[in-house]
């Protein structure tokens, strides 16, 4: 984390500021300073460059620390930039010092790539995907033991699905003929009228959908239903773009609702790819409620977990957290890919810790347990 | 006010300890006349600063609390129905229905009610805090974004209404969840960090003069390595303050375990950290 009493950072910039005699210089060098930045993904565009030029023209450019700040108030919009700007400040204005950088802790893992690796042998025979009646058989099977040809099918009719929302009254209001007295209407219809007060207008809540959290366990044994989870993360977030956040869990918990707001499948589904660390590792999932309900509103919200509840973390840990879960959210529902399977008990330590606190246990290995899993989310009863 | 340090003191004469950074942020949104958003954990000090400030410039705190379902009726204006339902009455009683005349009345100024962004923009000089823009809708933020662009407000039956010298502004979001972009954009953004131990002992023995140095360092030596500590809810600068009020009423005149677990629940305000802390023996080497 970087804290104010964090010196160093910004050494170097007096003396490259120093060096920028003229204003034209000056403005030359911090606008390359702001397509550094903007290469290294901080969303510095030219606004916000006009922005940082404006804030340093209060400043002493050549002061220690101004530079920094003004670039930093003007230039970054959330703090997940931050870092990104302390290297590039640093780098830029040649003030790195040897050994003091941190490597990129950015580890890419194509997890596509290791999903189709596996796929094909598993003695199916190959499905012609073109038929209604091959969709048919499609809608219910397992996807872990799809071919490529097979799985990319259902991915496209994934990407056609539609889900419909729970919906709860709203702080906004509507005309009615029930509910309370709707005093600017009133007056209005009263002008209307010349000034006659007789005729009383009434207004009651609209409703609006309730929000739905998706949390898809990216750990090692999910591997097989992670990718598909992360579709139907898309079809929501497709849906109801803003009453649906998506996020993945494993080793920690990663926001993906920006990533899965690009309209095509395929481009949203490499975004996401590329902002999940943690594909294939363990699970801890009570940390990551943890956090989650820490520094997220899950009030009022429909929660979904899909997990196998593989949990490598403390178990205990899980159970106060589903439980202090359910207390906040409207409604919580687990999706557990095995739970198609035949013979299926919830054996694991952590979904029986977890199954209490949970208002709908559900499958989630096929397209058709998908699409009931649509239905629960638009208010059907499991 | 002339830099970001002279605004640094004349924060600290209201008991406001600003770092560098903050008091740039602060010093560039006067200046600017740009609005201020400031990002962090519950308990940073946010919302503090836009009392600090207000108290700095002479000037009323004028607030807007944001939550779900906030609405432009809330945060801008109303018309008082009531009173104007009461005179289109006495009109009516009165045989007067020219209704041209009635309407002008109606919708005159003394039945508006100004909600705080209206009052904002109507006060000379105010510091409007919107605190926790987080929680509003994201339907909220473009009626924001609206006022905080023109500093002014349109009452469709009234016209514009203008600030004549705008409002500083300060916007607070504890990140539940991203503030739009383009909100963003009419903002100076700032990050702001629990304190460095320092600067906690220094807002300690500032906002609490009867806490002597060695209990002050306790308690932010204790408090900084609770925030490393997996809680549930990690104490800001507000329950550090109220714990260490809490230890000076009960005379306490350093940390130890005993006071430090009676006095618990001014710090952490739920059950699963004081199992935490308390179950790992946290405080048992405090005088260590």
């Amino acid at each position: 984390m970087i804290s104010e009493a964090d010196g160093d950072r910004r050494d170097g910039a007096p003396e490259a500021l120093a060096a920028a005699v003229t204003p034209g210089d000056l403005v030359a060098v911090m606008t390359g300073f702001a397509r550094t930045l903007r290469a290294a993904g901080v969303p510095a565009d030219h606004d916000r460059t006009q922005n940082f030029l404006r804030a340093l023209s209060h400043l002493d450019a050549a002061r220690p620390g101004d530079a920094y700040w003004a670039g930093r108030f003007t230039l970054c919009a959330s703090a997940d930039d931050l870092p990104r700007y302390d290297r590039v400040f640093r780098a830029y204005f040649g003030g790195l010092r040897a050994g003091r950088a941190k490597p990129a802790a950015v580890t890419v893992v194509r997890h596509t790539a290791a999903l189709a690796g596996d796929r094909g042998e598993s003695g199916d025979s190959p499905v012609p995907a073109a038929t209604a009646s091959a969709a048919e058989v499609l809608r219910n099977r397992d996807v872990a033991r799809m071919t490529g040809a097979e799985l990319a099918e259902v991915h496209r009719l994934l990407a056609l699905l539609r889900t419909g929302r729970e919906q709860r009254r709203s702080r906004r209001f509507k005309p009615s003929h029930r509910g309370g007295l709707d005093g600017r209407a009133t007056i209005r219809e009263a002008l209307r009228r010349g000034g006659e007060t007789a005729r009383l207008r009434y207004r009651t809540h609209r409703t609006r959908p309730r929000r739905v959290v998706l949390l898809v366990d990216v750990s090692g044994s999910m591997t097989p239903y992670a990718d598909t989870l992360l579709r139907l993360g898309h079809a929501l977030v497709r849906s109801e773009p803003r009453a649906t956040e998506v996020f993945s869990a494993g080793t920690r918990l990663t926001r993906l609702t920006a990533e899965l707001r690009h309209r095509d499948p395929a481009t949203a589904m490499n975004a996401v790819s590329r902002a999940i660390p943690d594909w294939s590792g363990g699970t801890r999932l009570g940390e990551e409620l943890r956090r989650f309900l820490a520094s997220n509103d899950a009030g009022g919200a429909v929660v979904v977990i899909a997990s196998d509840g593989w949990e490598r973390g403390d178990v205990s840990l899980l159970g106060a957290e589903m439980a202090r879960l359910s207390r906040t959210a409207h409604r919580v529902i687990w999706v557990n890919p095995h739970k198609g399977q035949k013979g299926y008990q919830p054996l694991t330590a952590g979904m029986s810790v977890a199954l209490p606190y949970v208002d709908d246990f559900v499958a989630g290995h096929s397209l058709a347990a998908f699409e009931e899993l649509a239905r629960l989310l638009g208010g059907a009863n499991a | 006010m002339d830099s970001p340090g002279r605004l640094a003191e004349l924060l600290d004469e209201q008991a406001y300890l600003a770092g560098e950074g903050l008091a740039t942020a602060a010093f560039l949104a006067l200046r600017m006349g740009r609005p201020l958003l400031l990002e962090g954990e519950a308990g940073v000090g946010k919302t503090e600063l836009a009392r600090a400030l207000a108290a700095v410039l002479e000037a009323p705190l004028i607030r807007l609390q944001c939550y779900e379902g906030l609405d432009a009726s809330q945060a801008l204006y109303d018309w008082d129905f009531a009173r104007q339902l009461l005179h289109l009455k006495a009109a009516e009683a009165g045989g007067i229905t020219d209704s041209a005349r009635l309407e002008e009345e109606v919708y005159g100024r003394r039945f508006l009610i100004a909600r705080p962004l209206l009052r904002a923009i109507e006060t000379q000089p105010a510091v409007l805090l919107i605190d926790e823009v987080d929680r509003a809708d994201v339907e909220f933020e473009a009626i924001l974004l609206e006022v905080l662009s023109d500093f002014a407000i349109s009452v469709p039956e009234l016209g514009t209404i203008r600030a004549e010298r705008p409002p500083v502004v300060v916007l607070t979001s504890n990140r539940t969840r991203e503030v739009h972009d383009a909100l963003k954009r009419r903002c100076l953004y700032h990050w702001l960090e629990h304190p460095s131990f320092e600067r906690e002992v220094a807002i300690l023995r500032r906002r609490l003069p009867a806490c002597s140095e060695s209990l002050a360092e306790q308690v932010a030596k204790a408090t900084g390595r609770l925030r490393e500590t997996d809680l549930i809810k990690p104490p800001g600068i507000a329950e550090t303050l109220d714990w260490t009020e809490a230890l000076l009423t009960l005379g306490a005149r350093e940390l130890d375990p005993d006071v430090a677990a009676a006095t618990l629940g001014a710090l952490l305000k739920h059950r699963e950290d004081h199992e935490a802390v308390l179950g790992n023996g946290f405080f048992g080497d405090l005088r260590g």
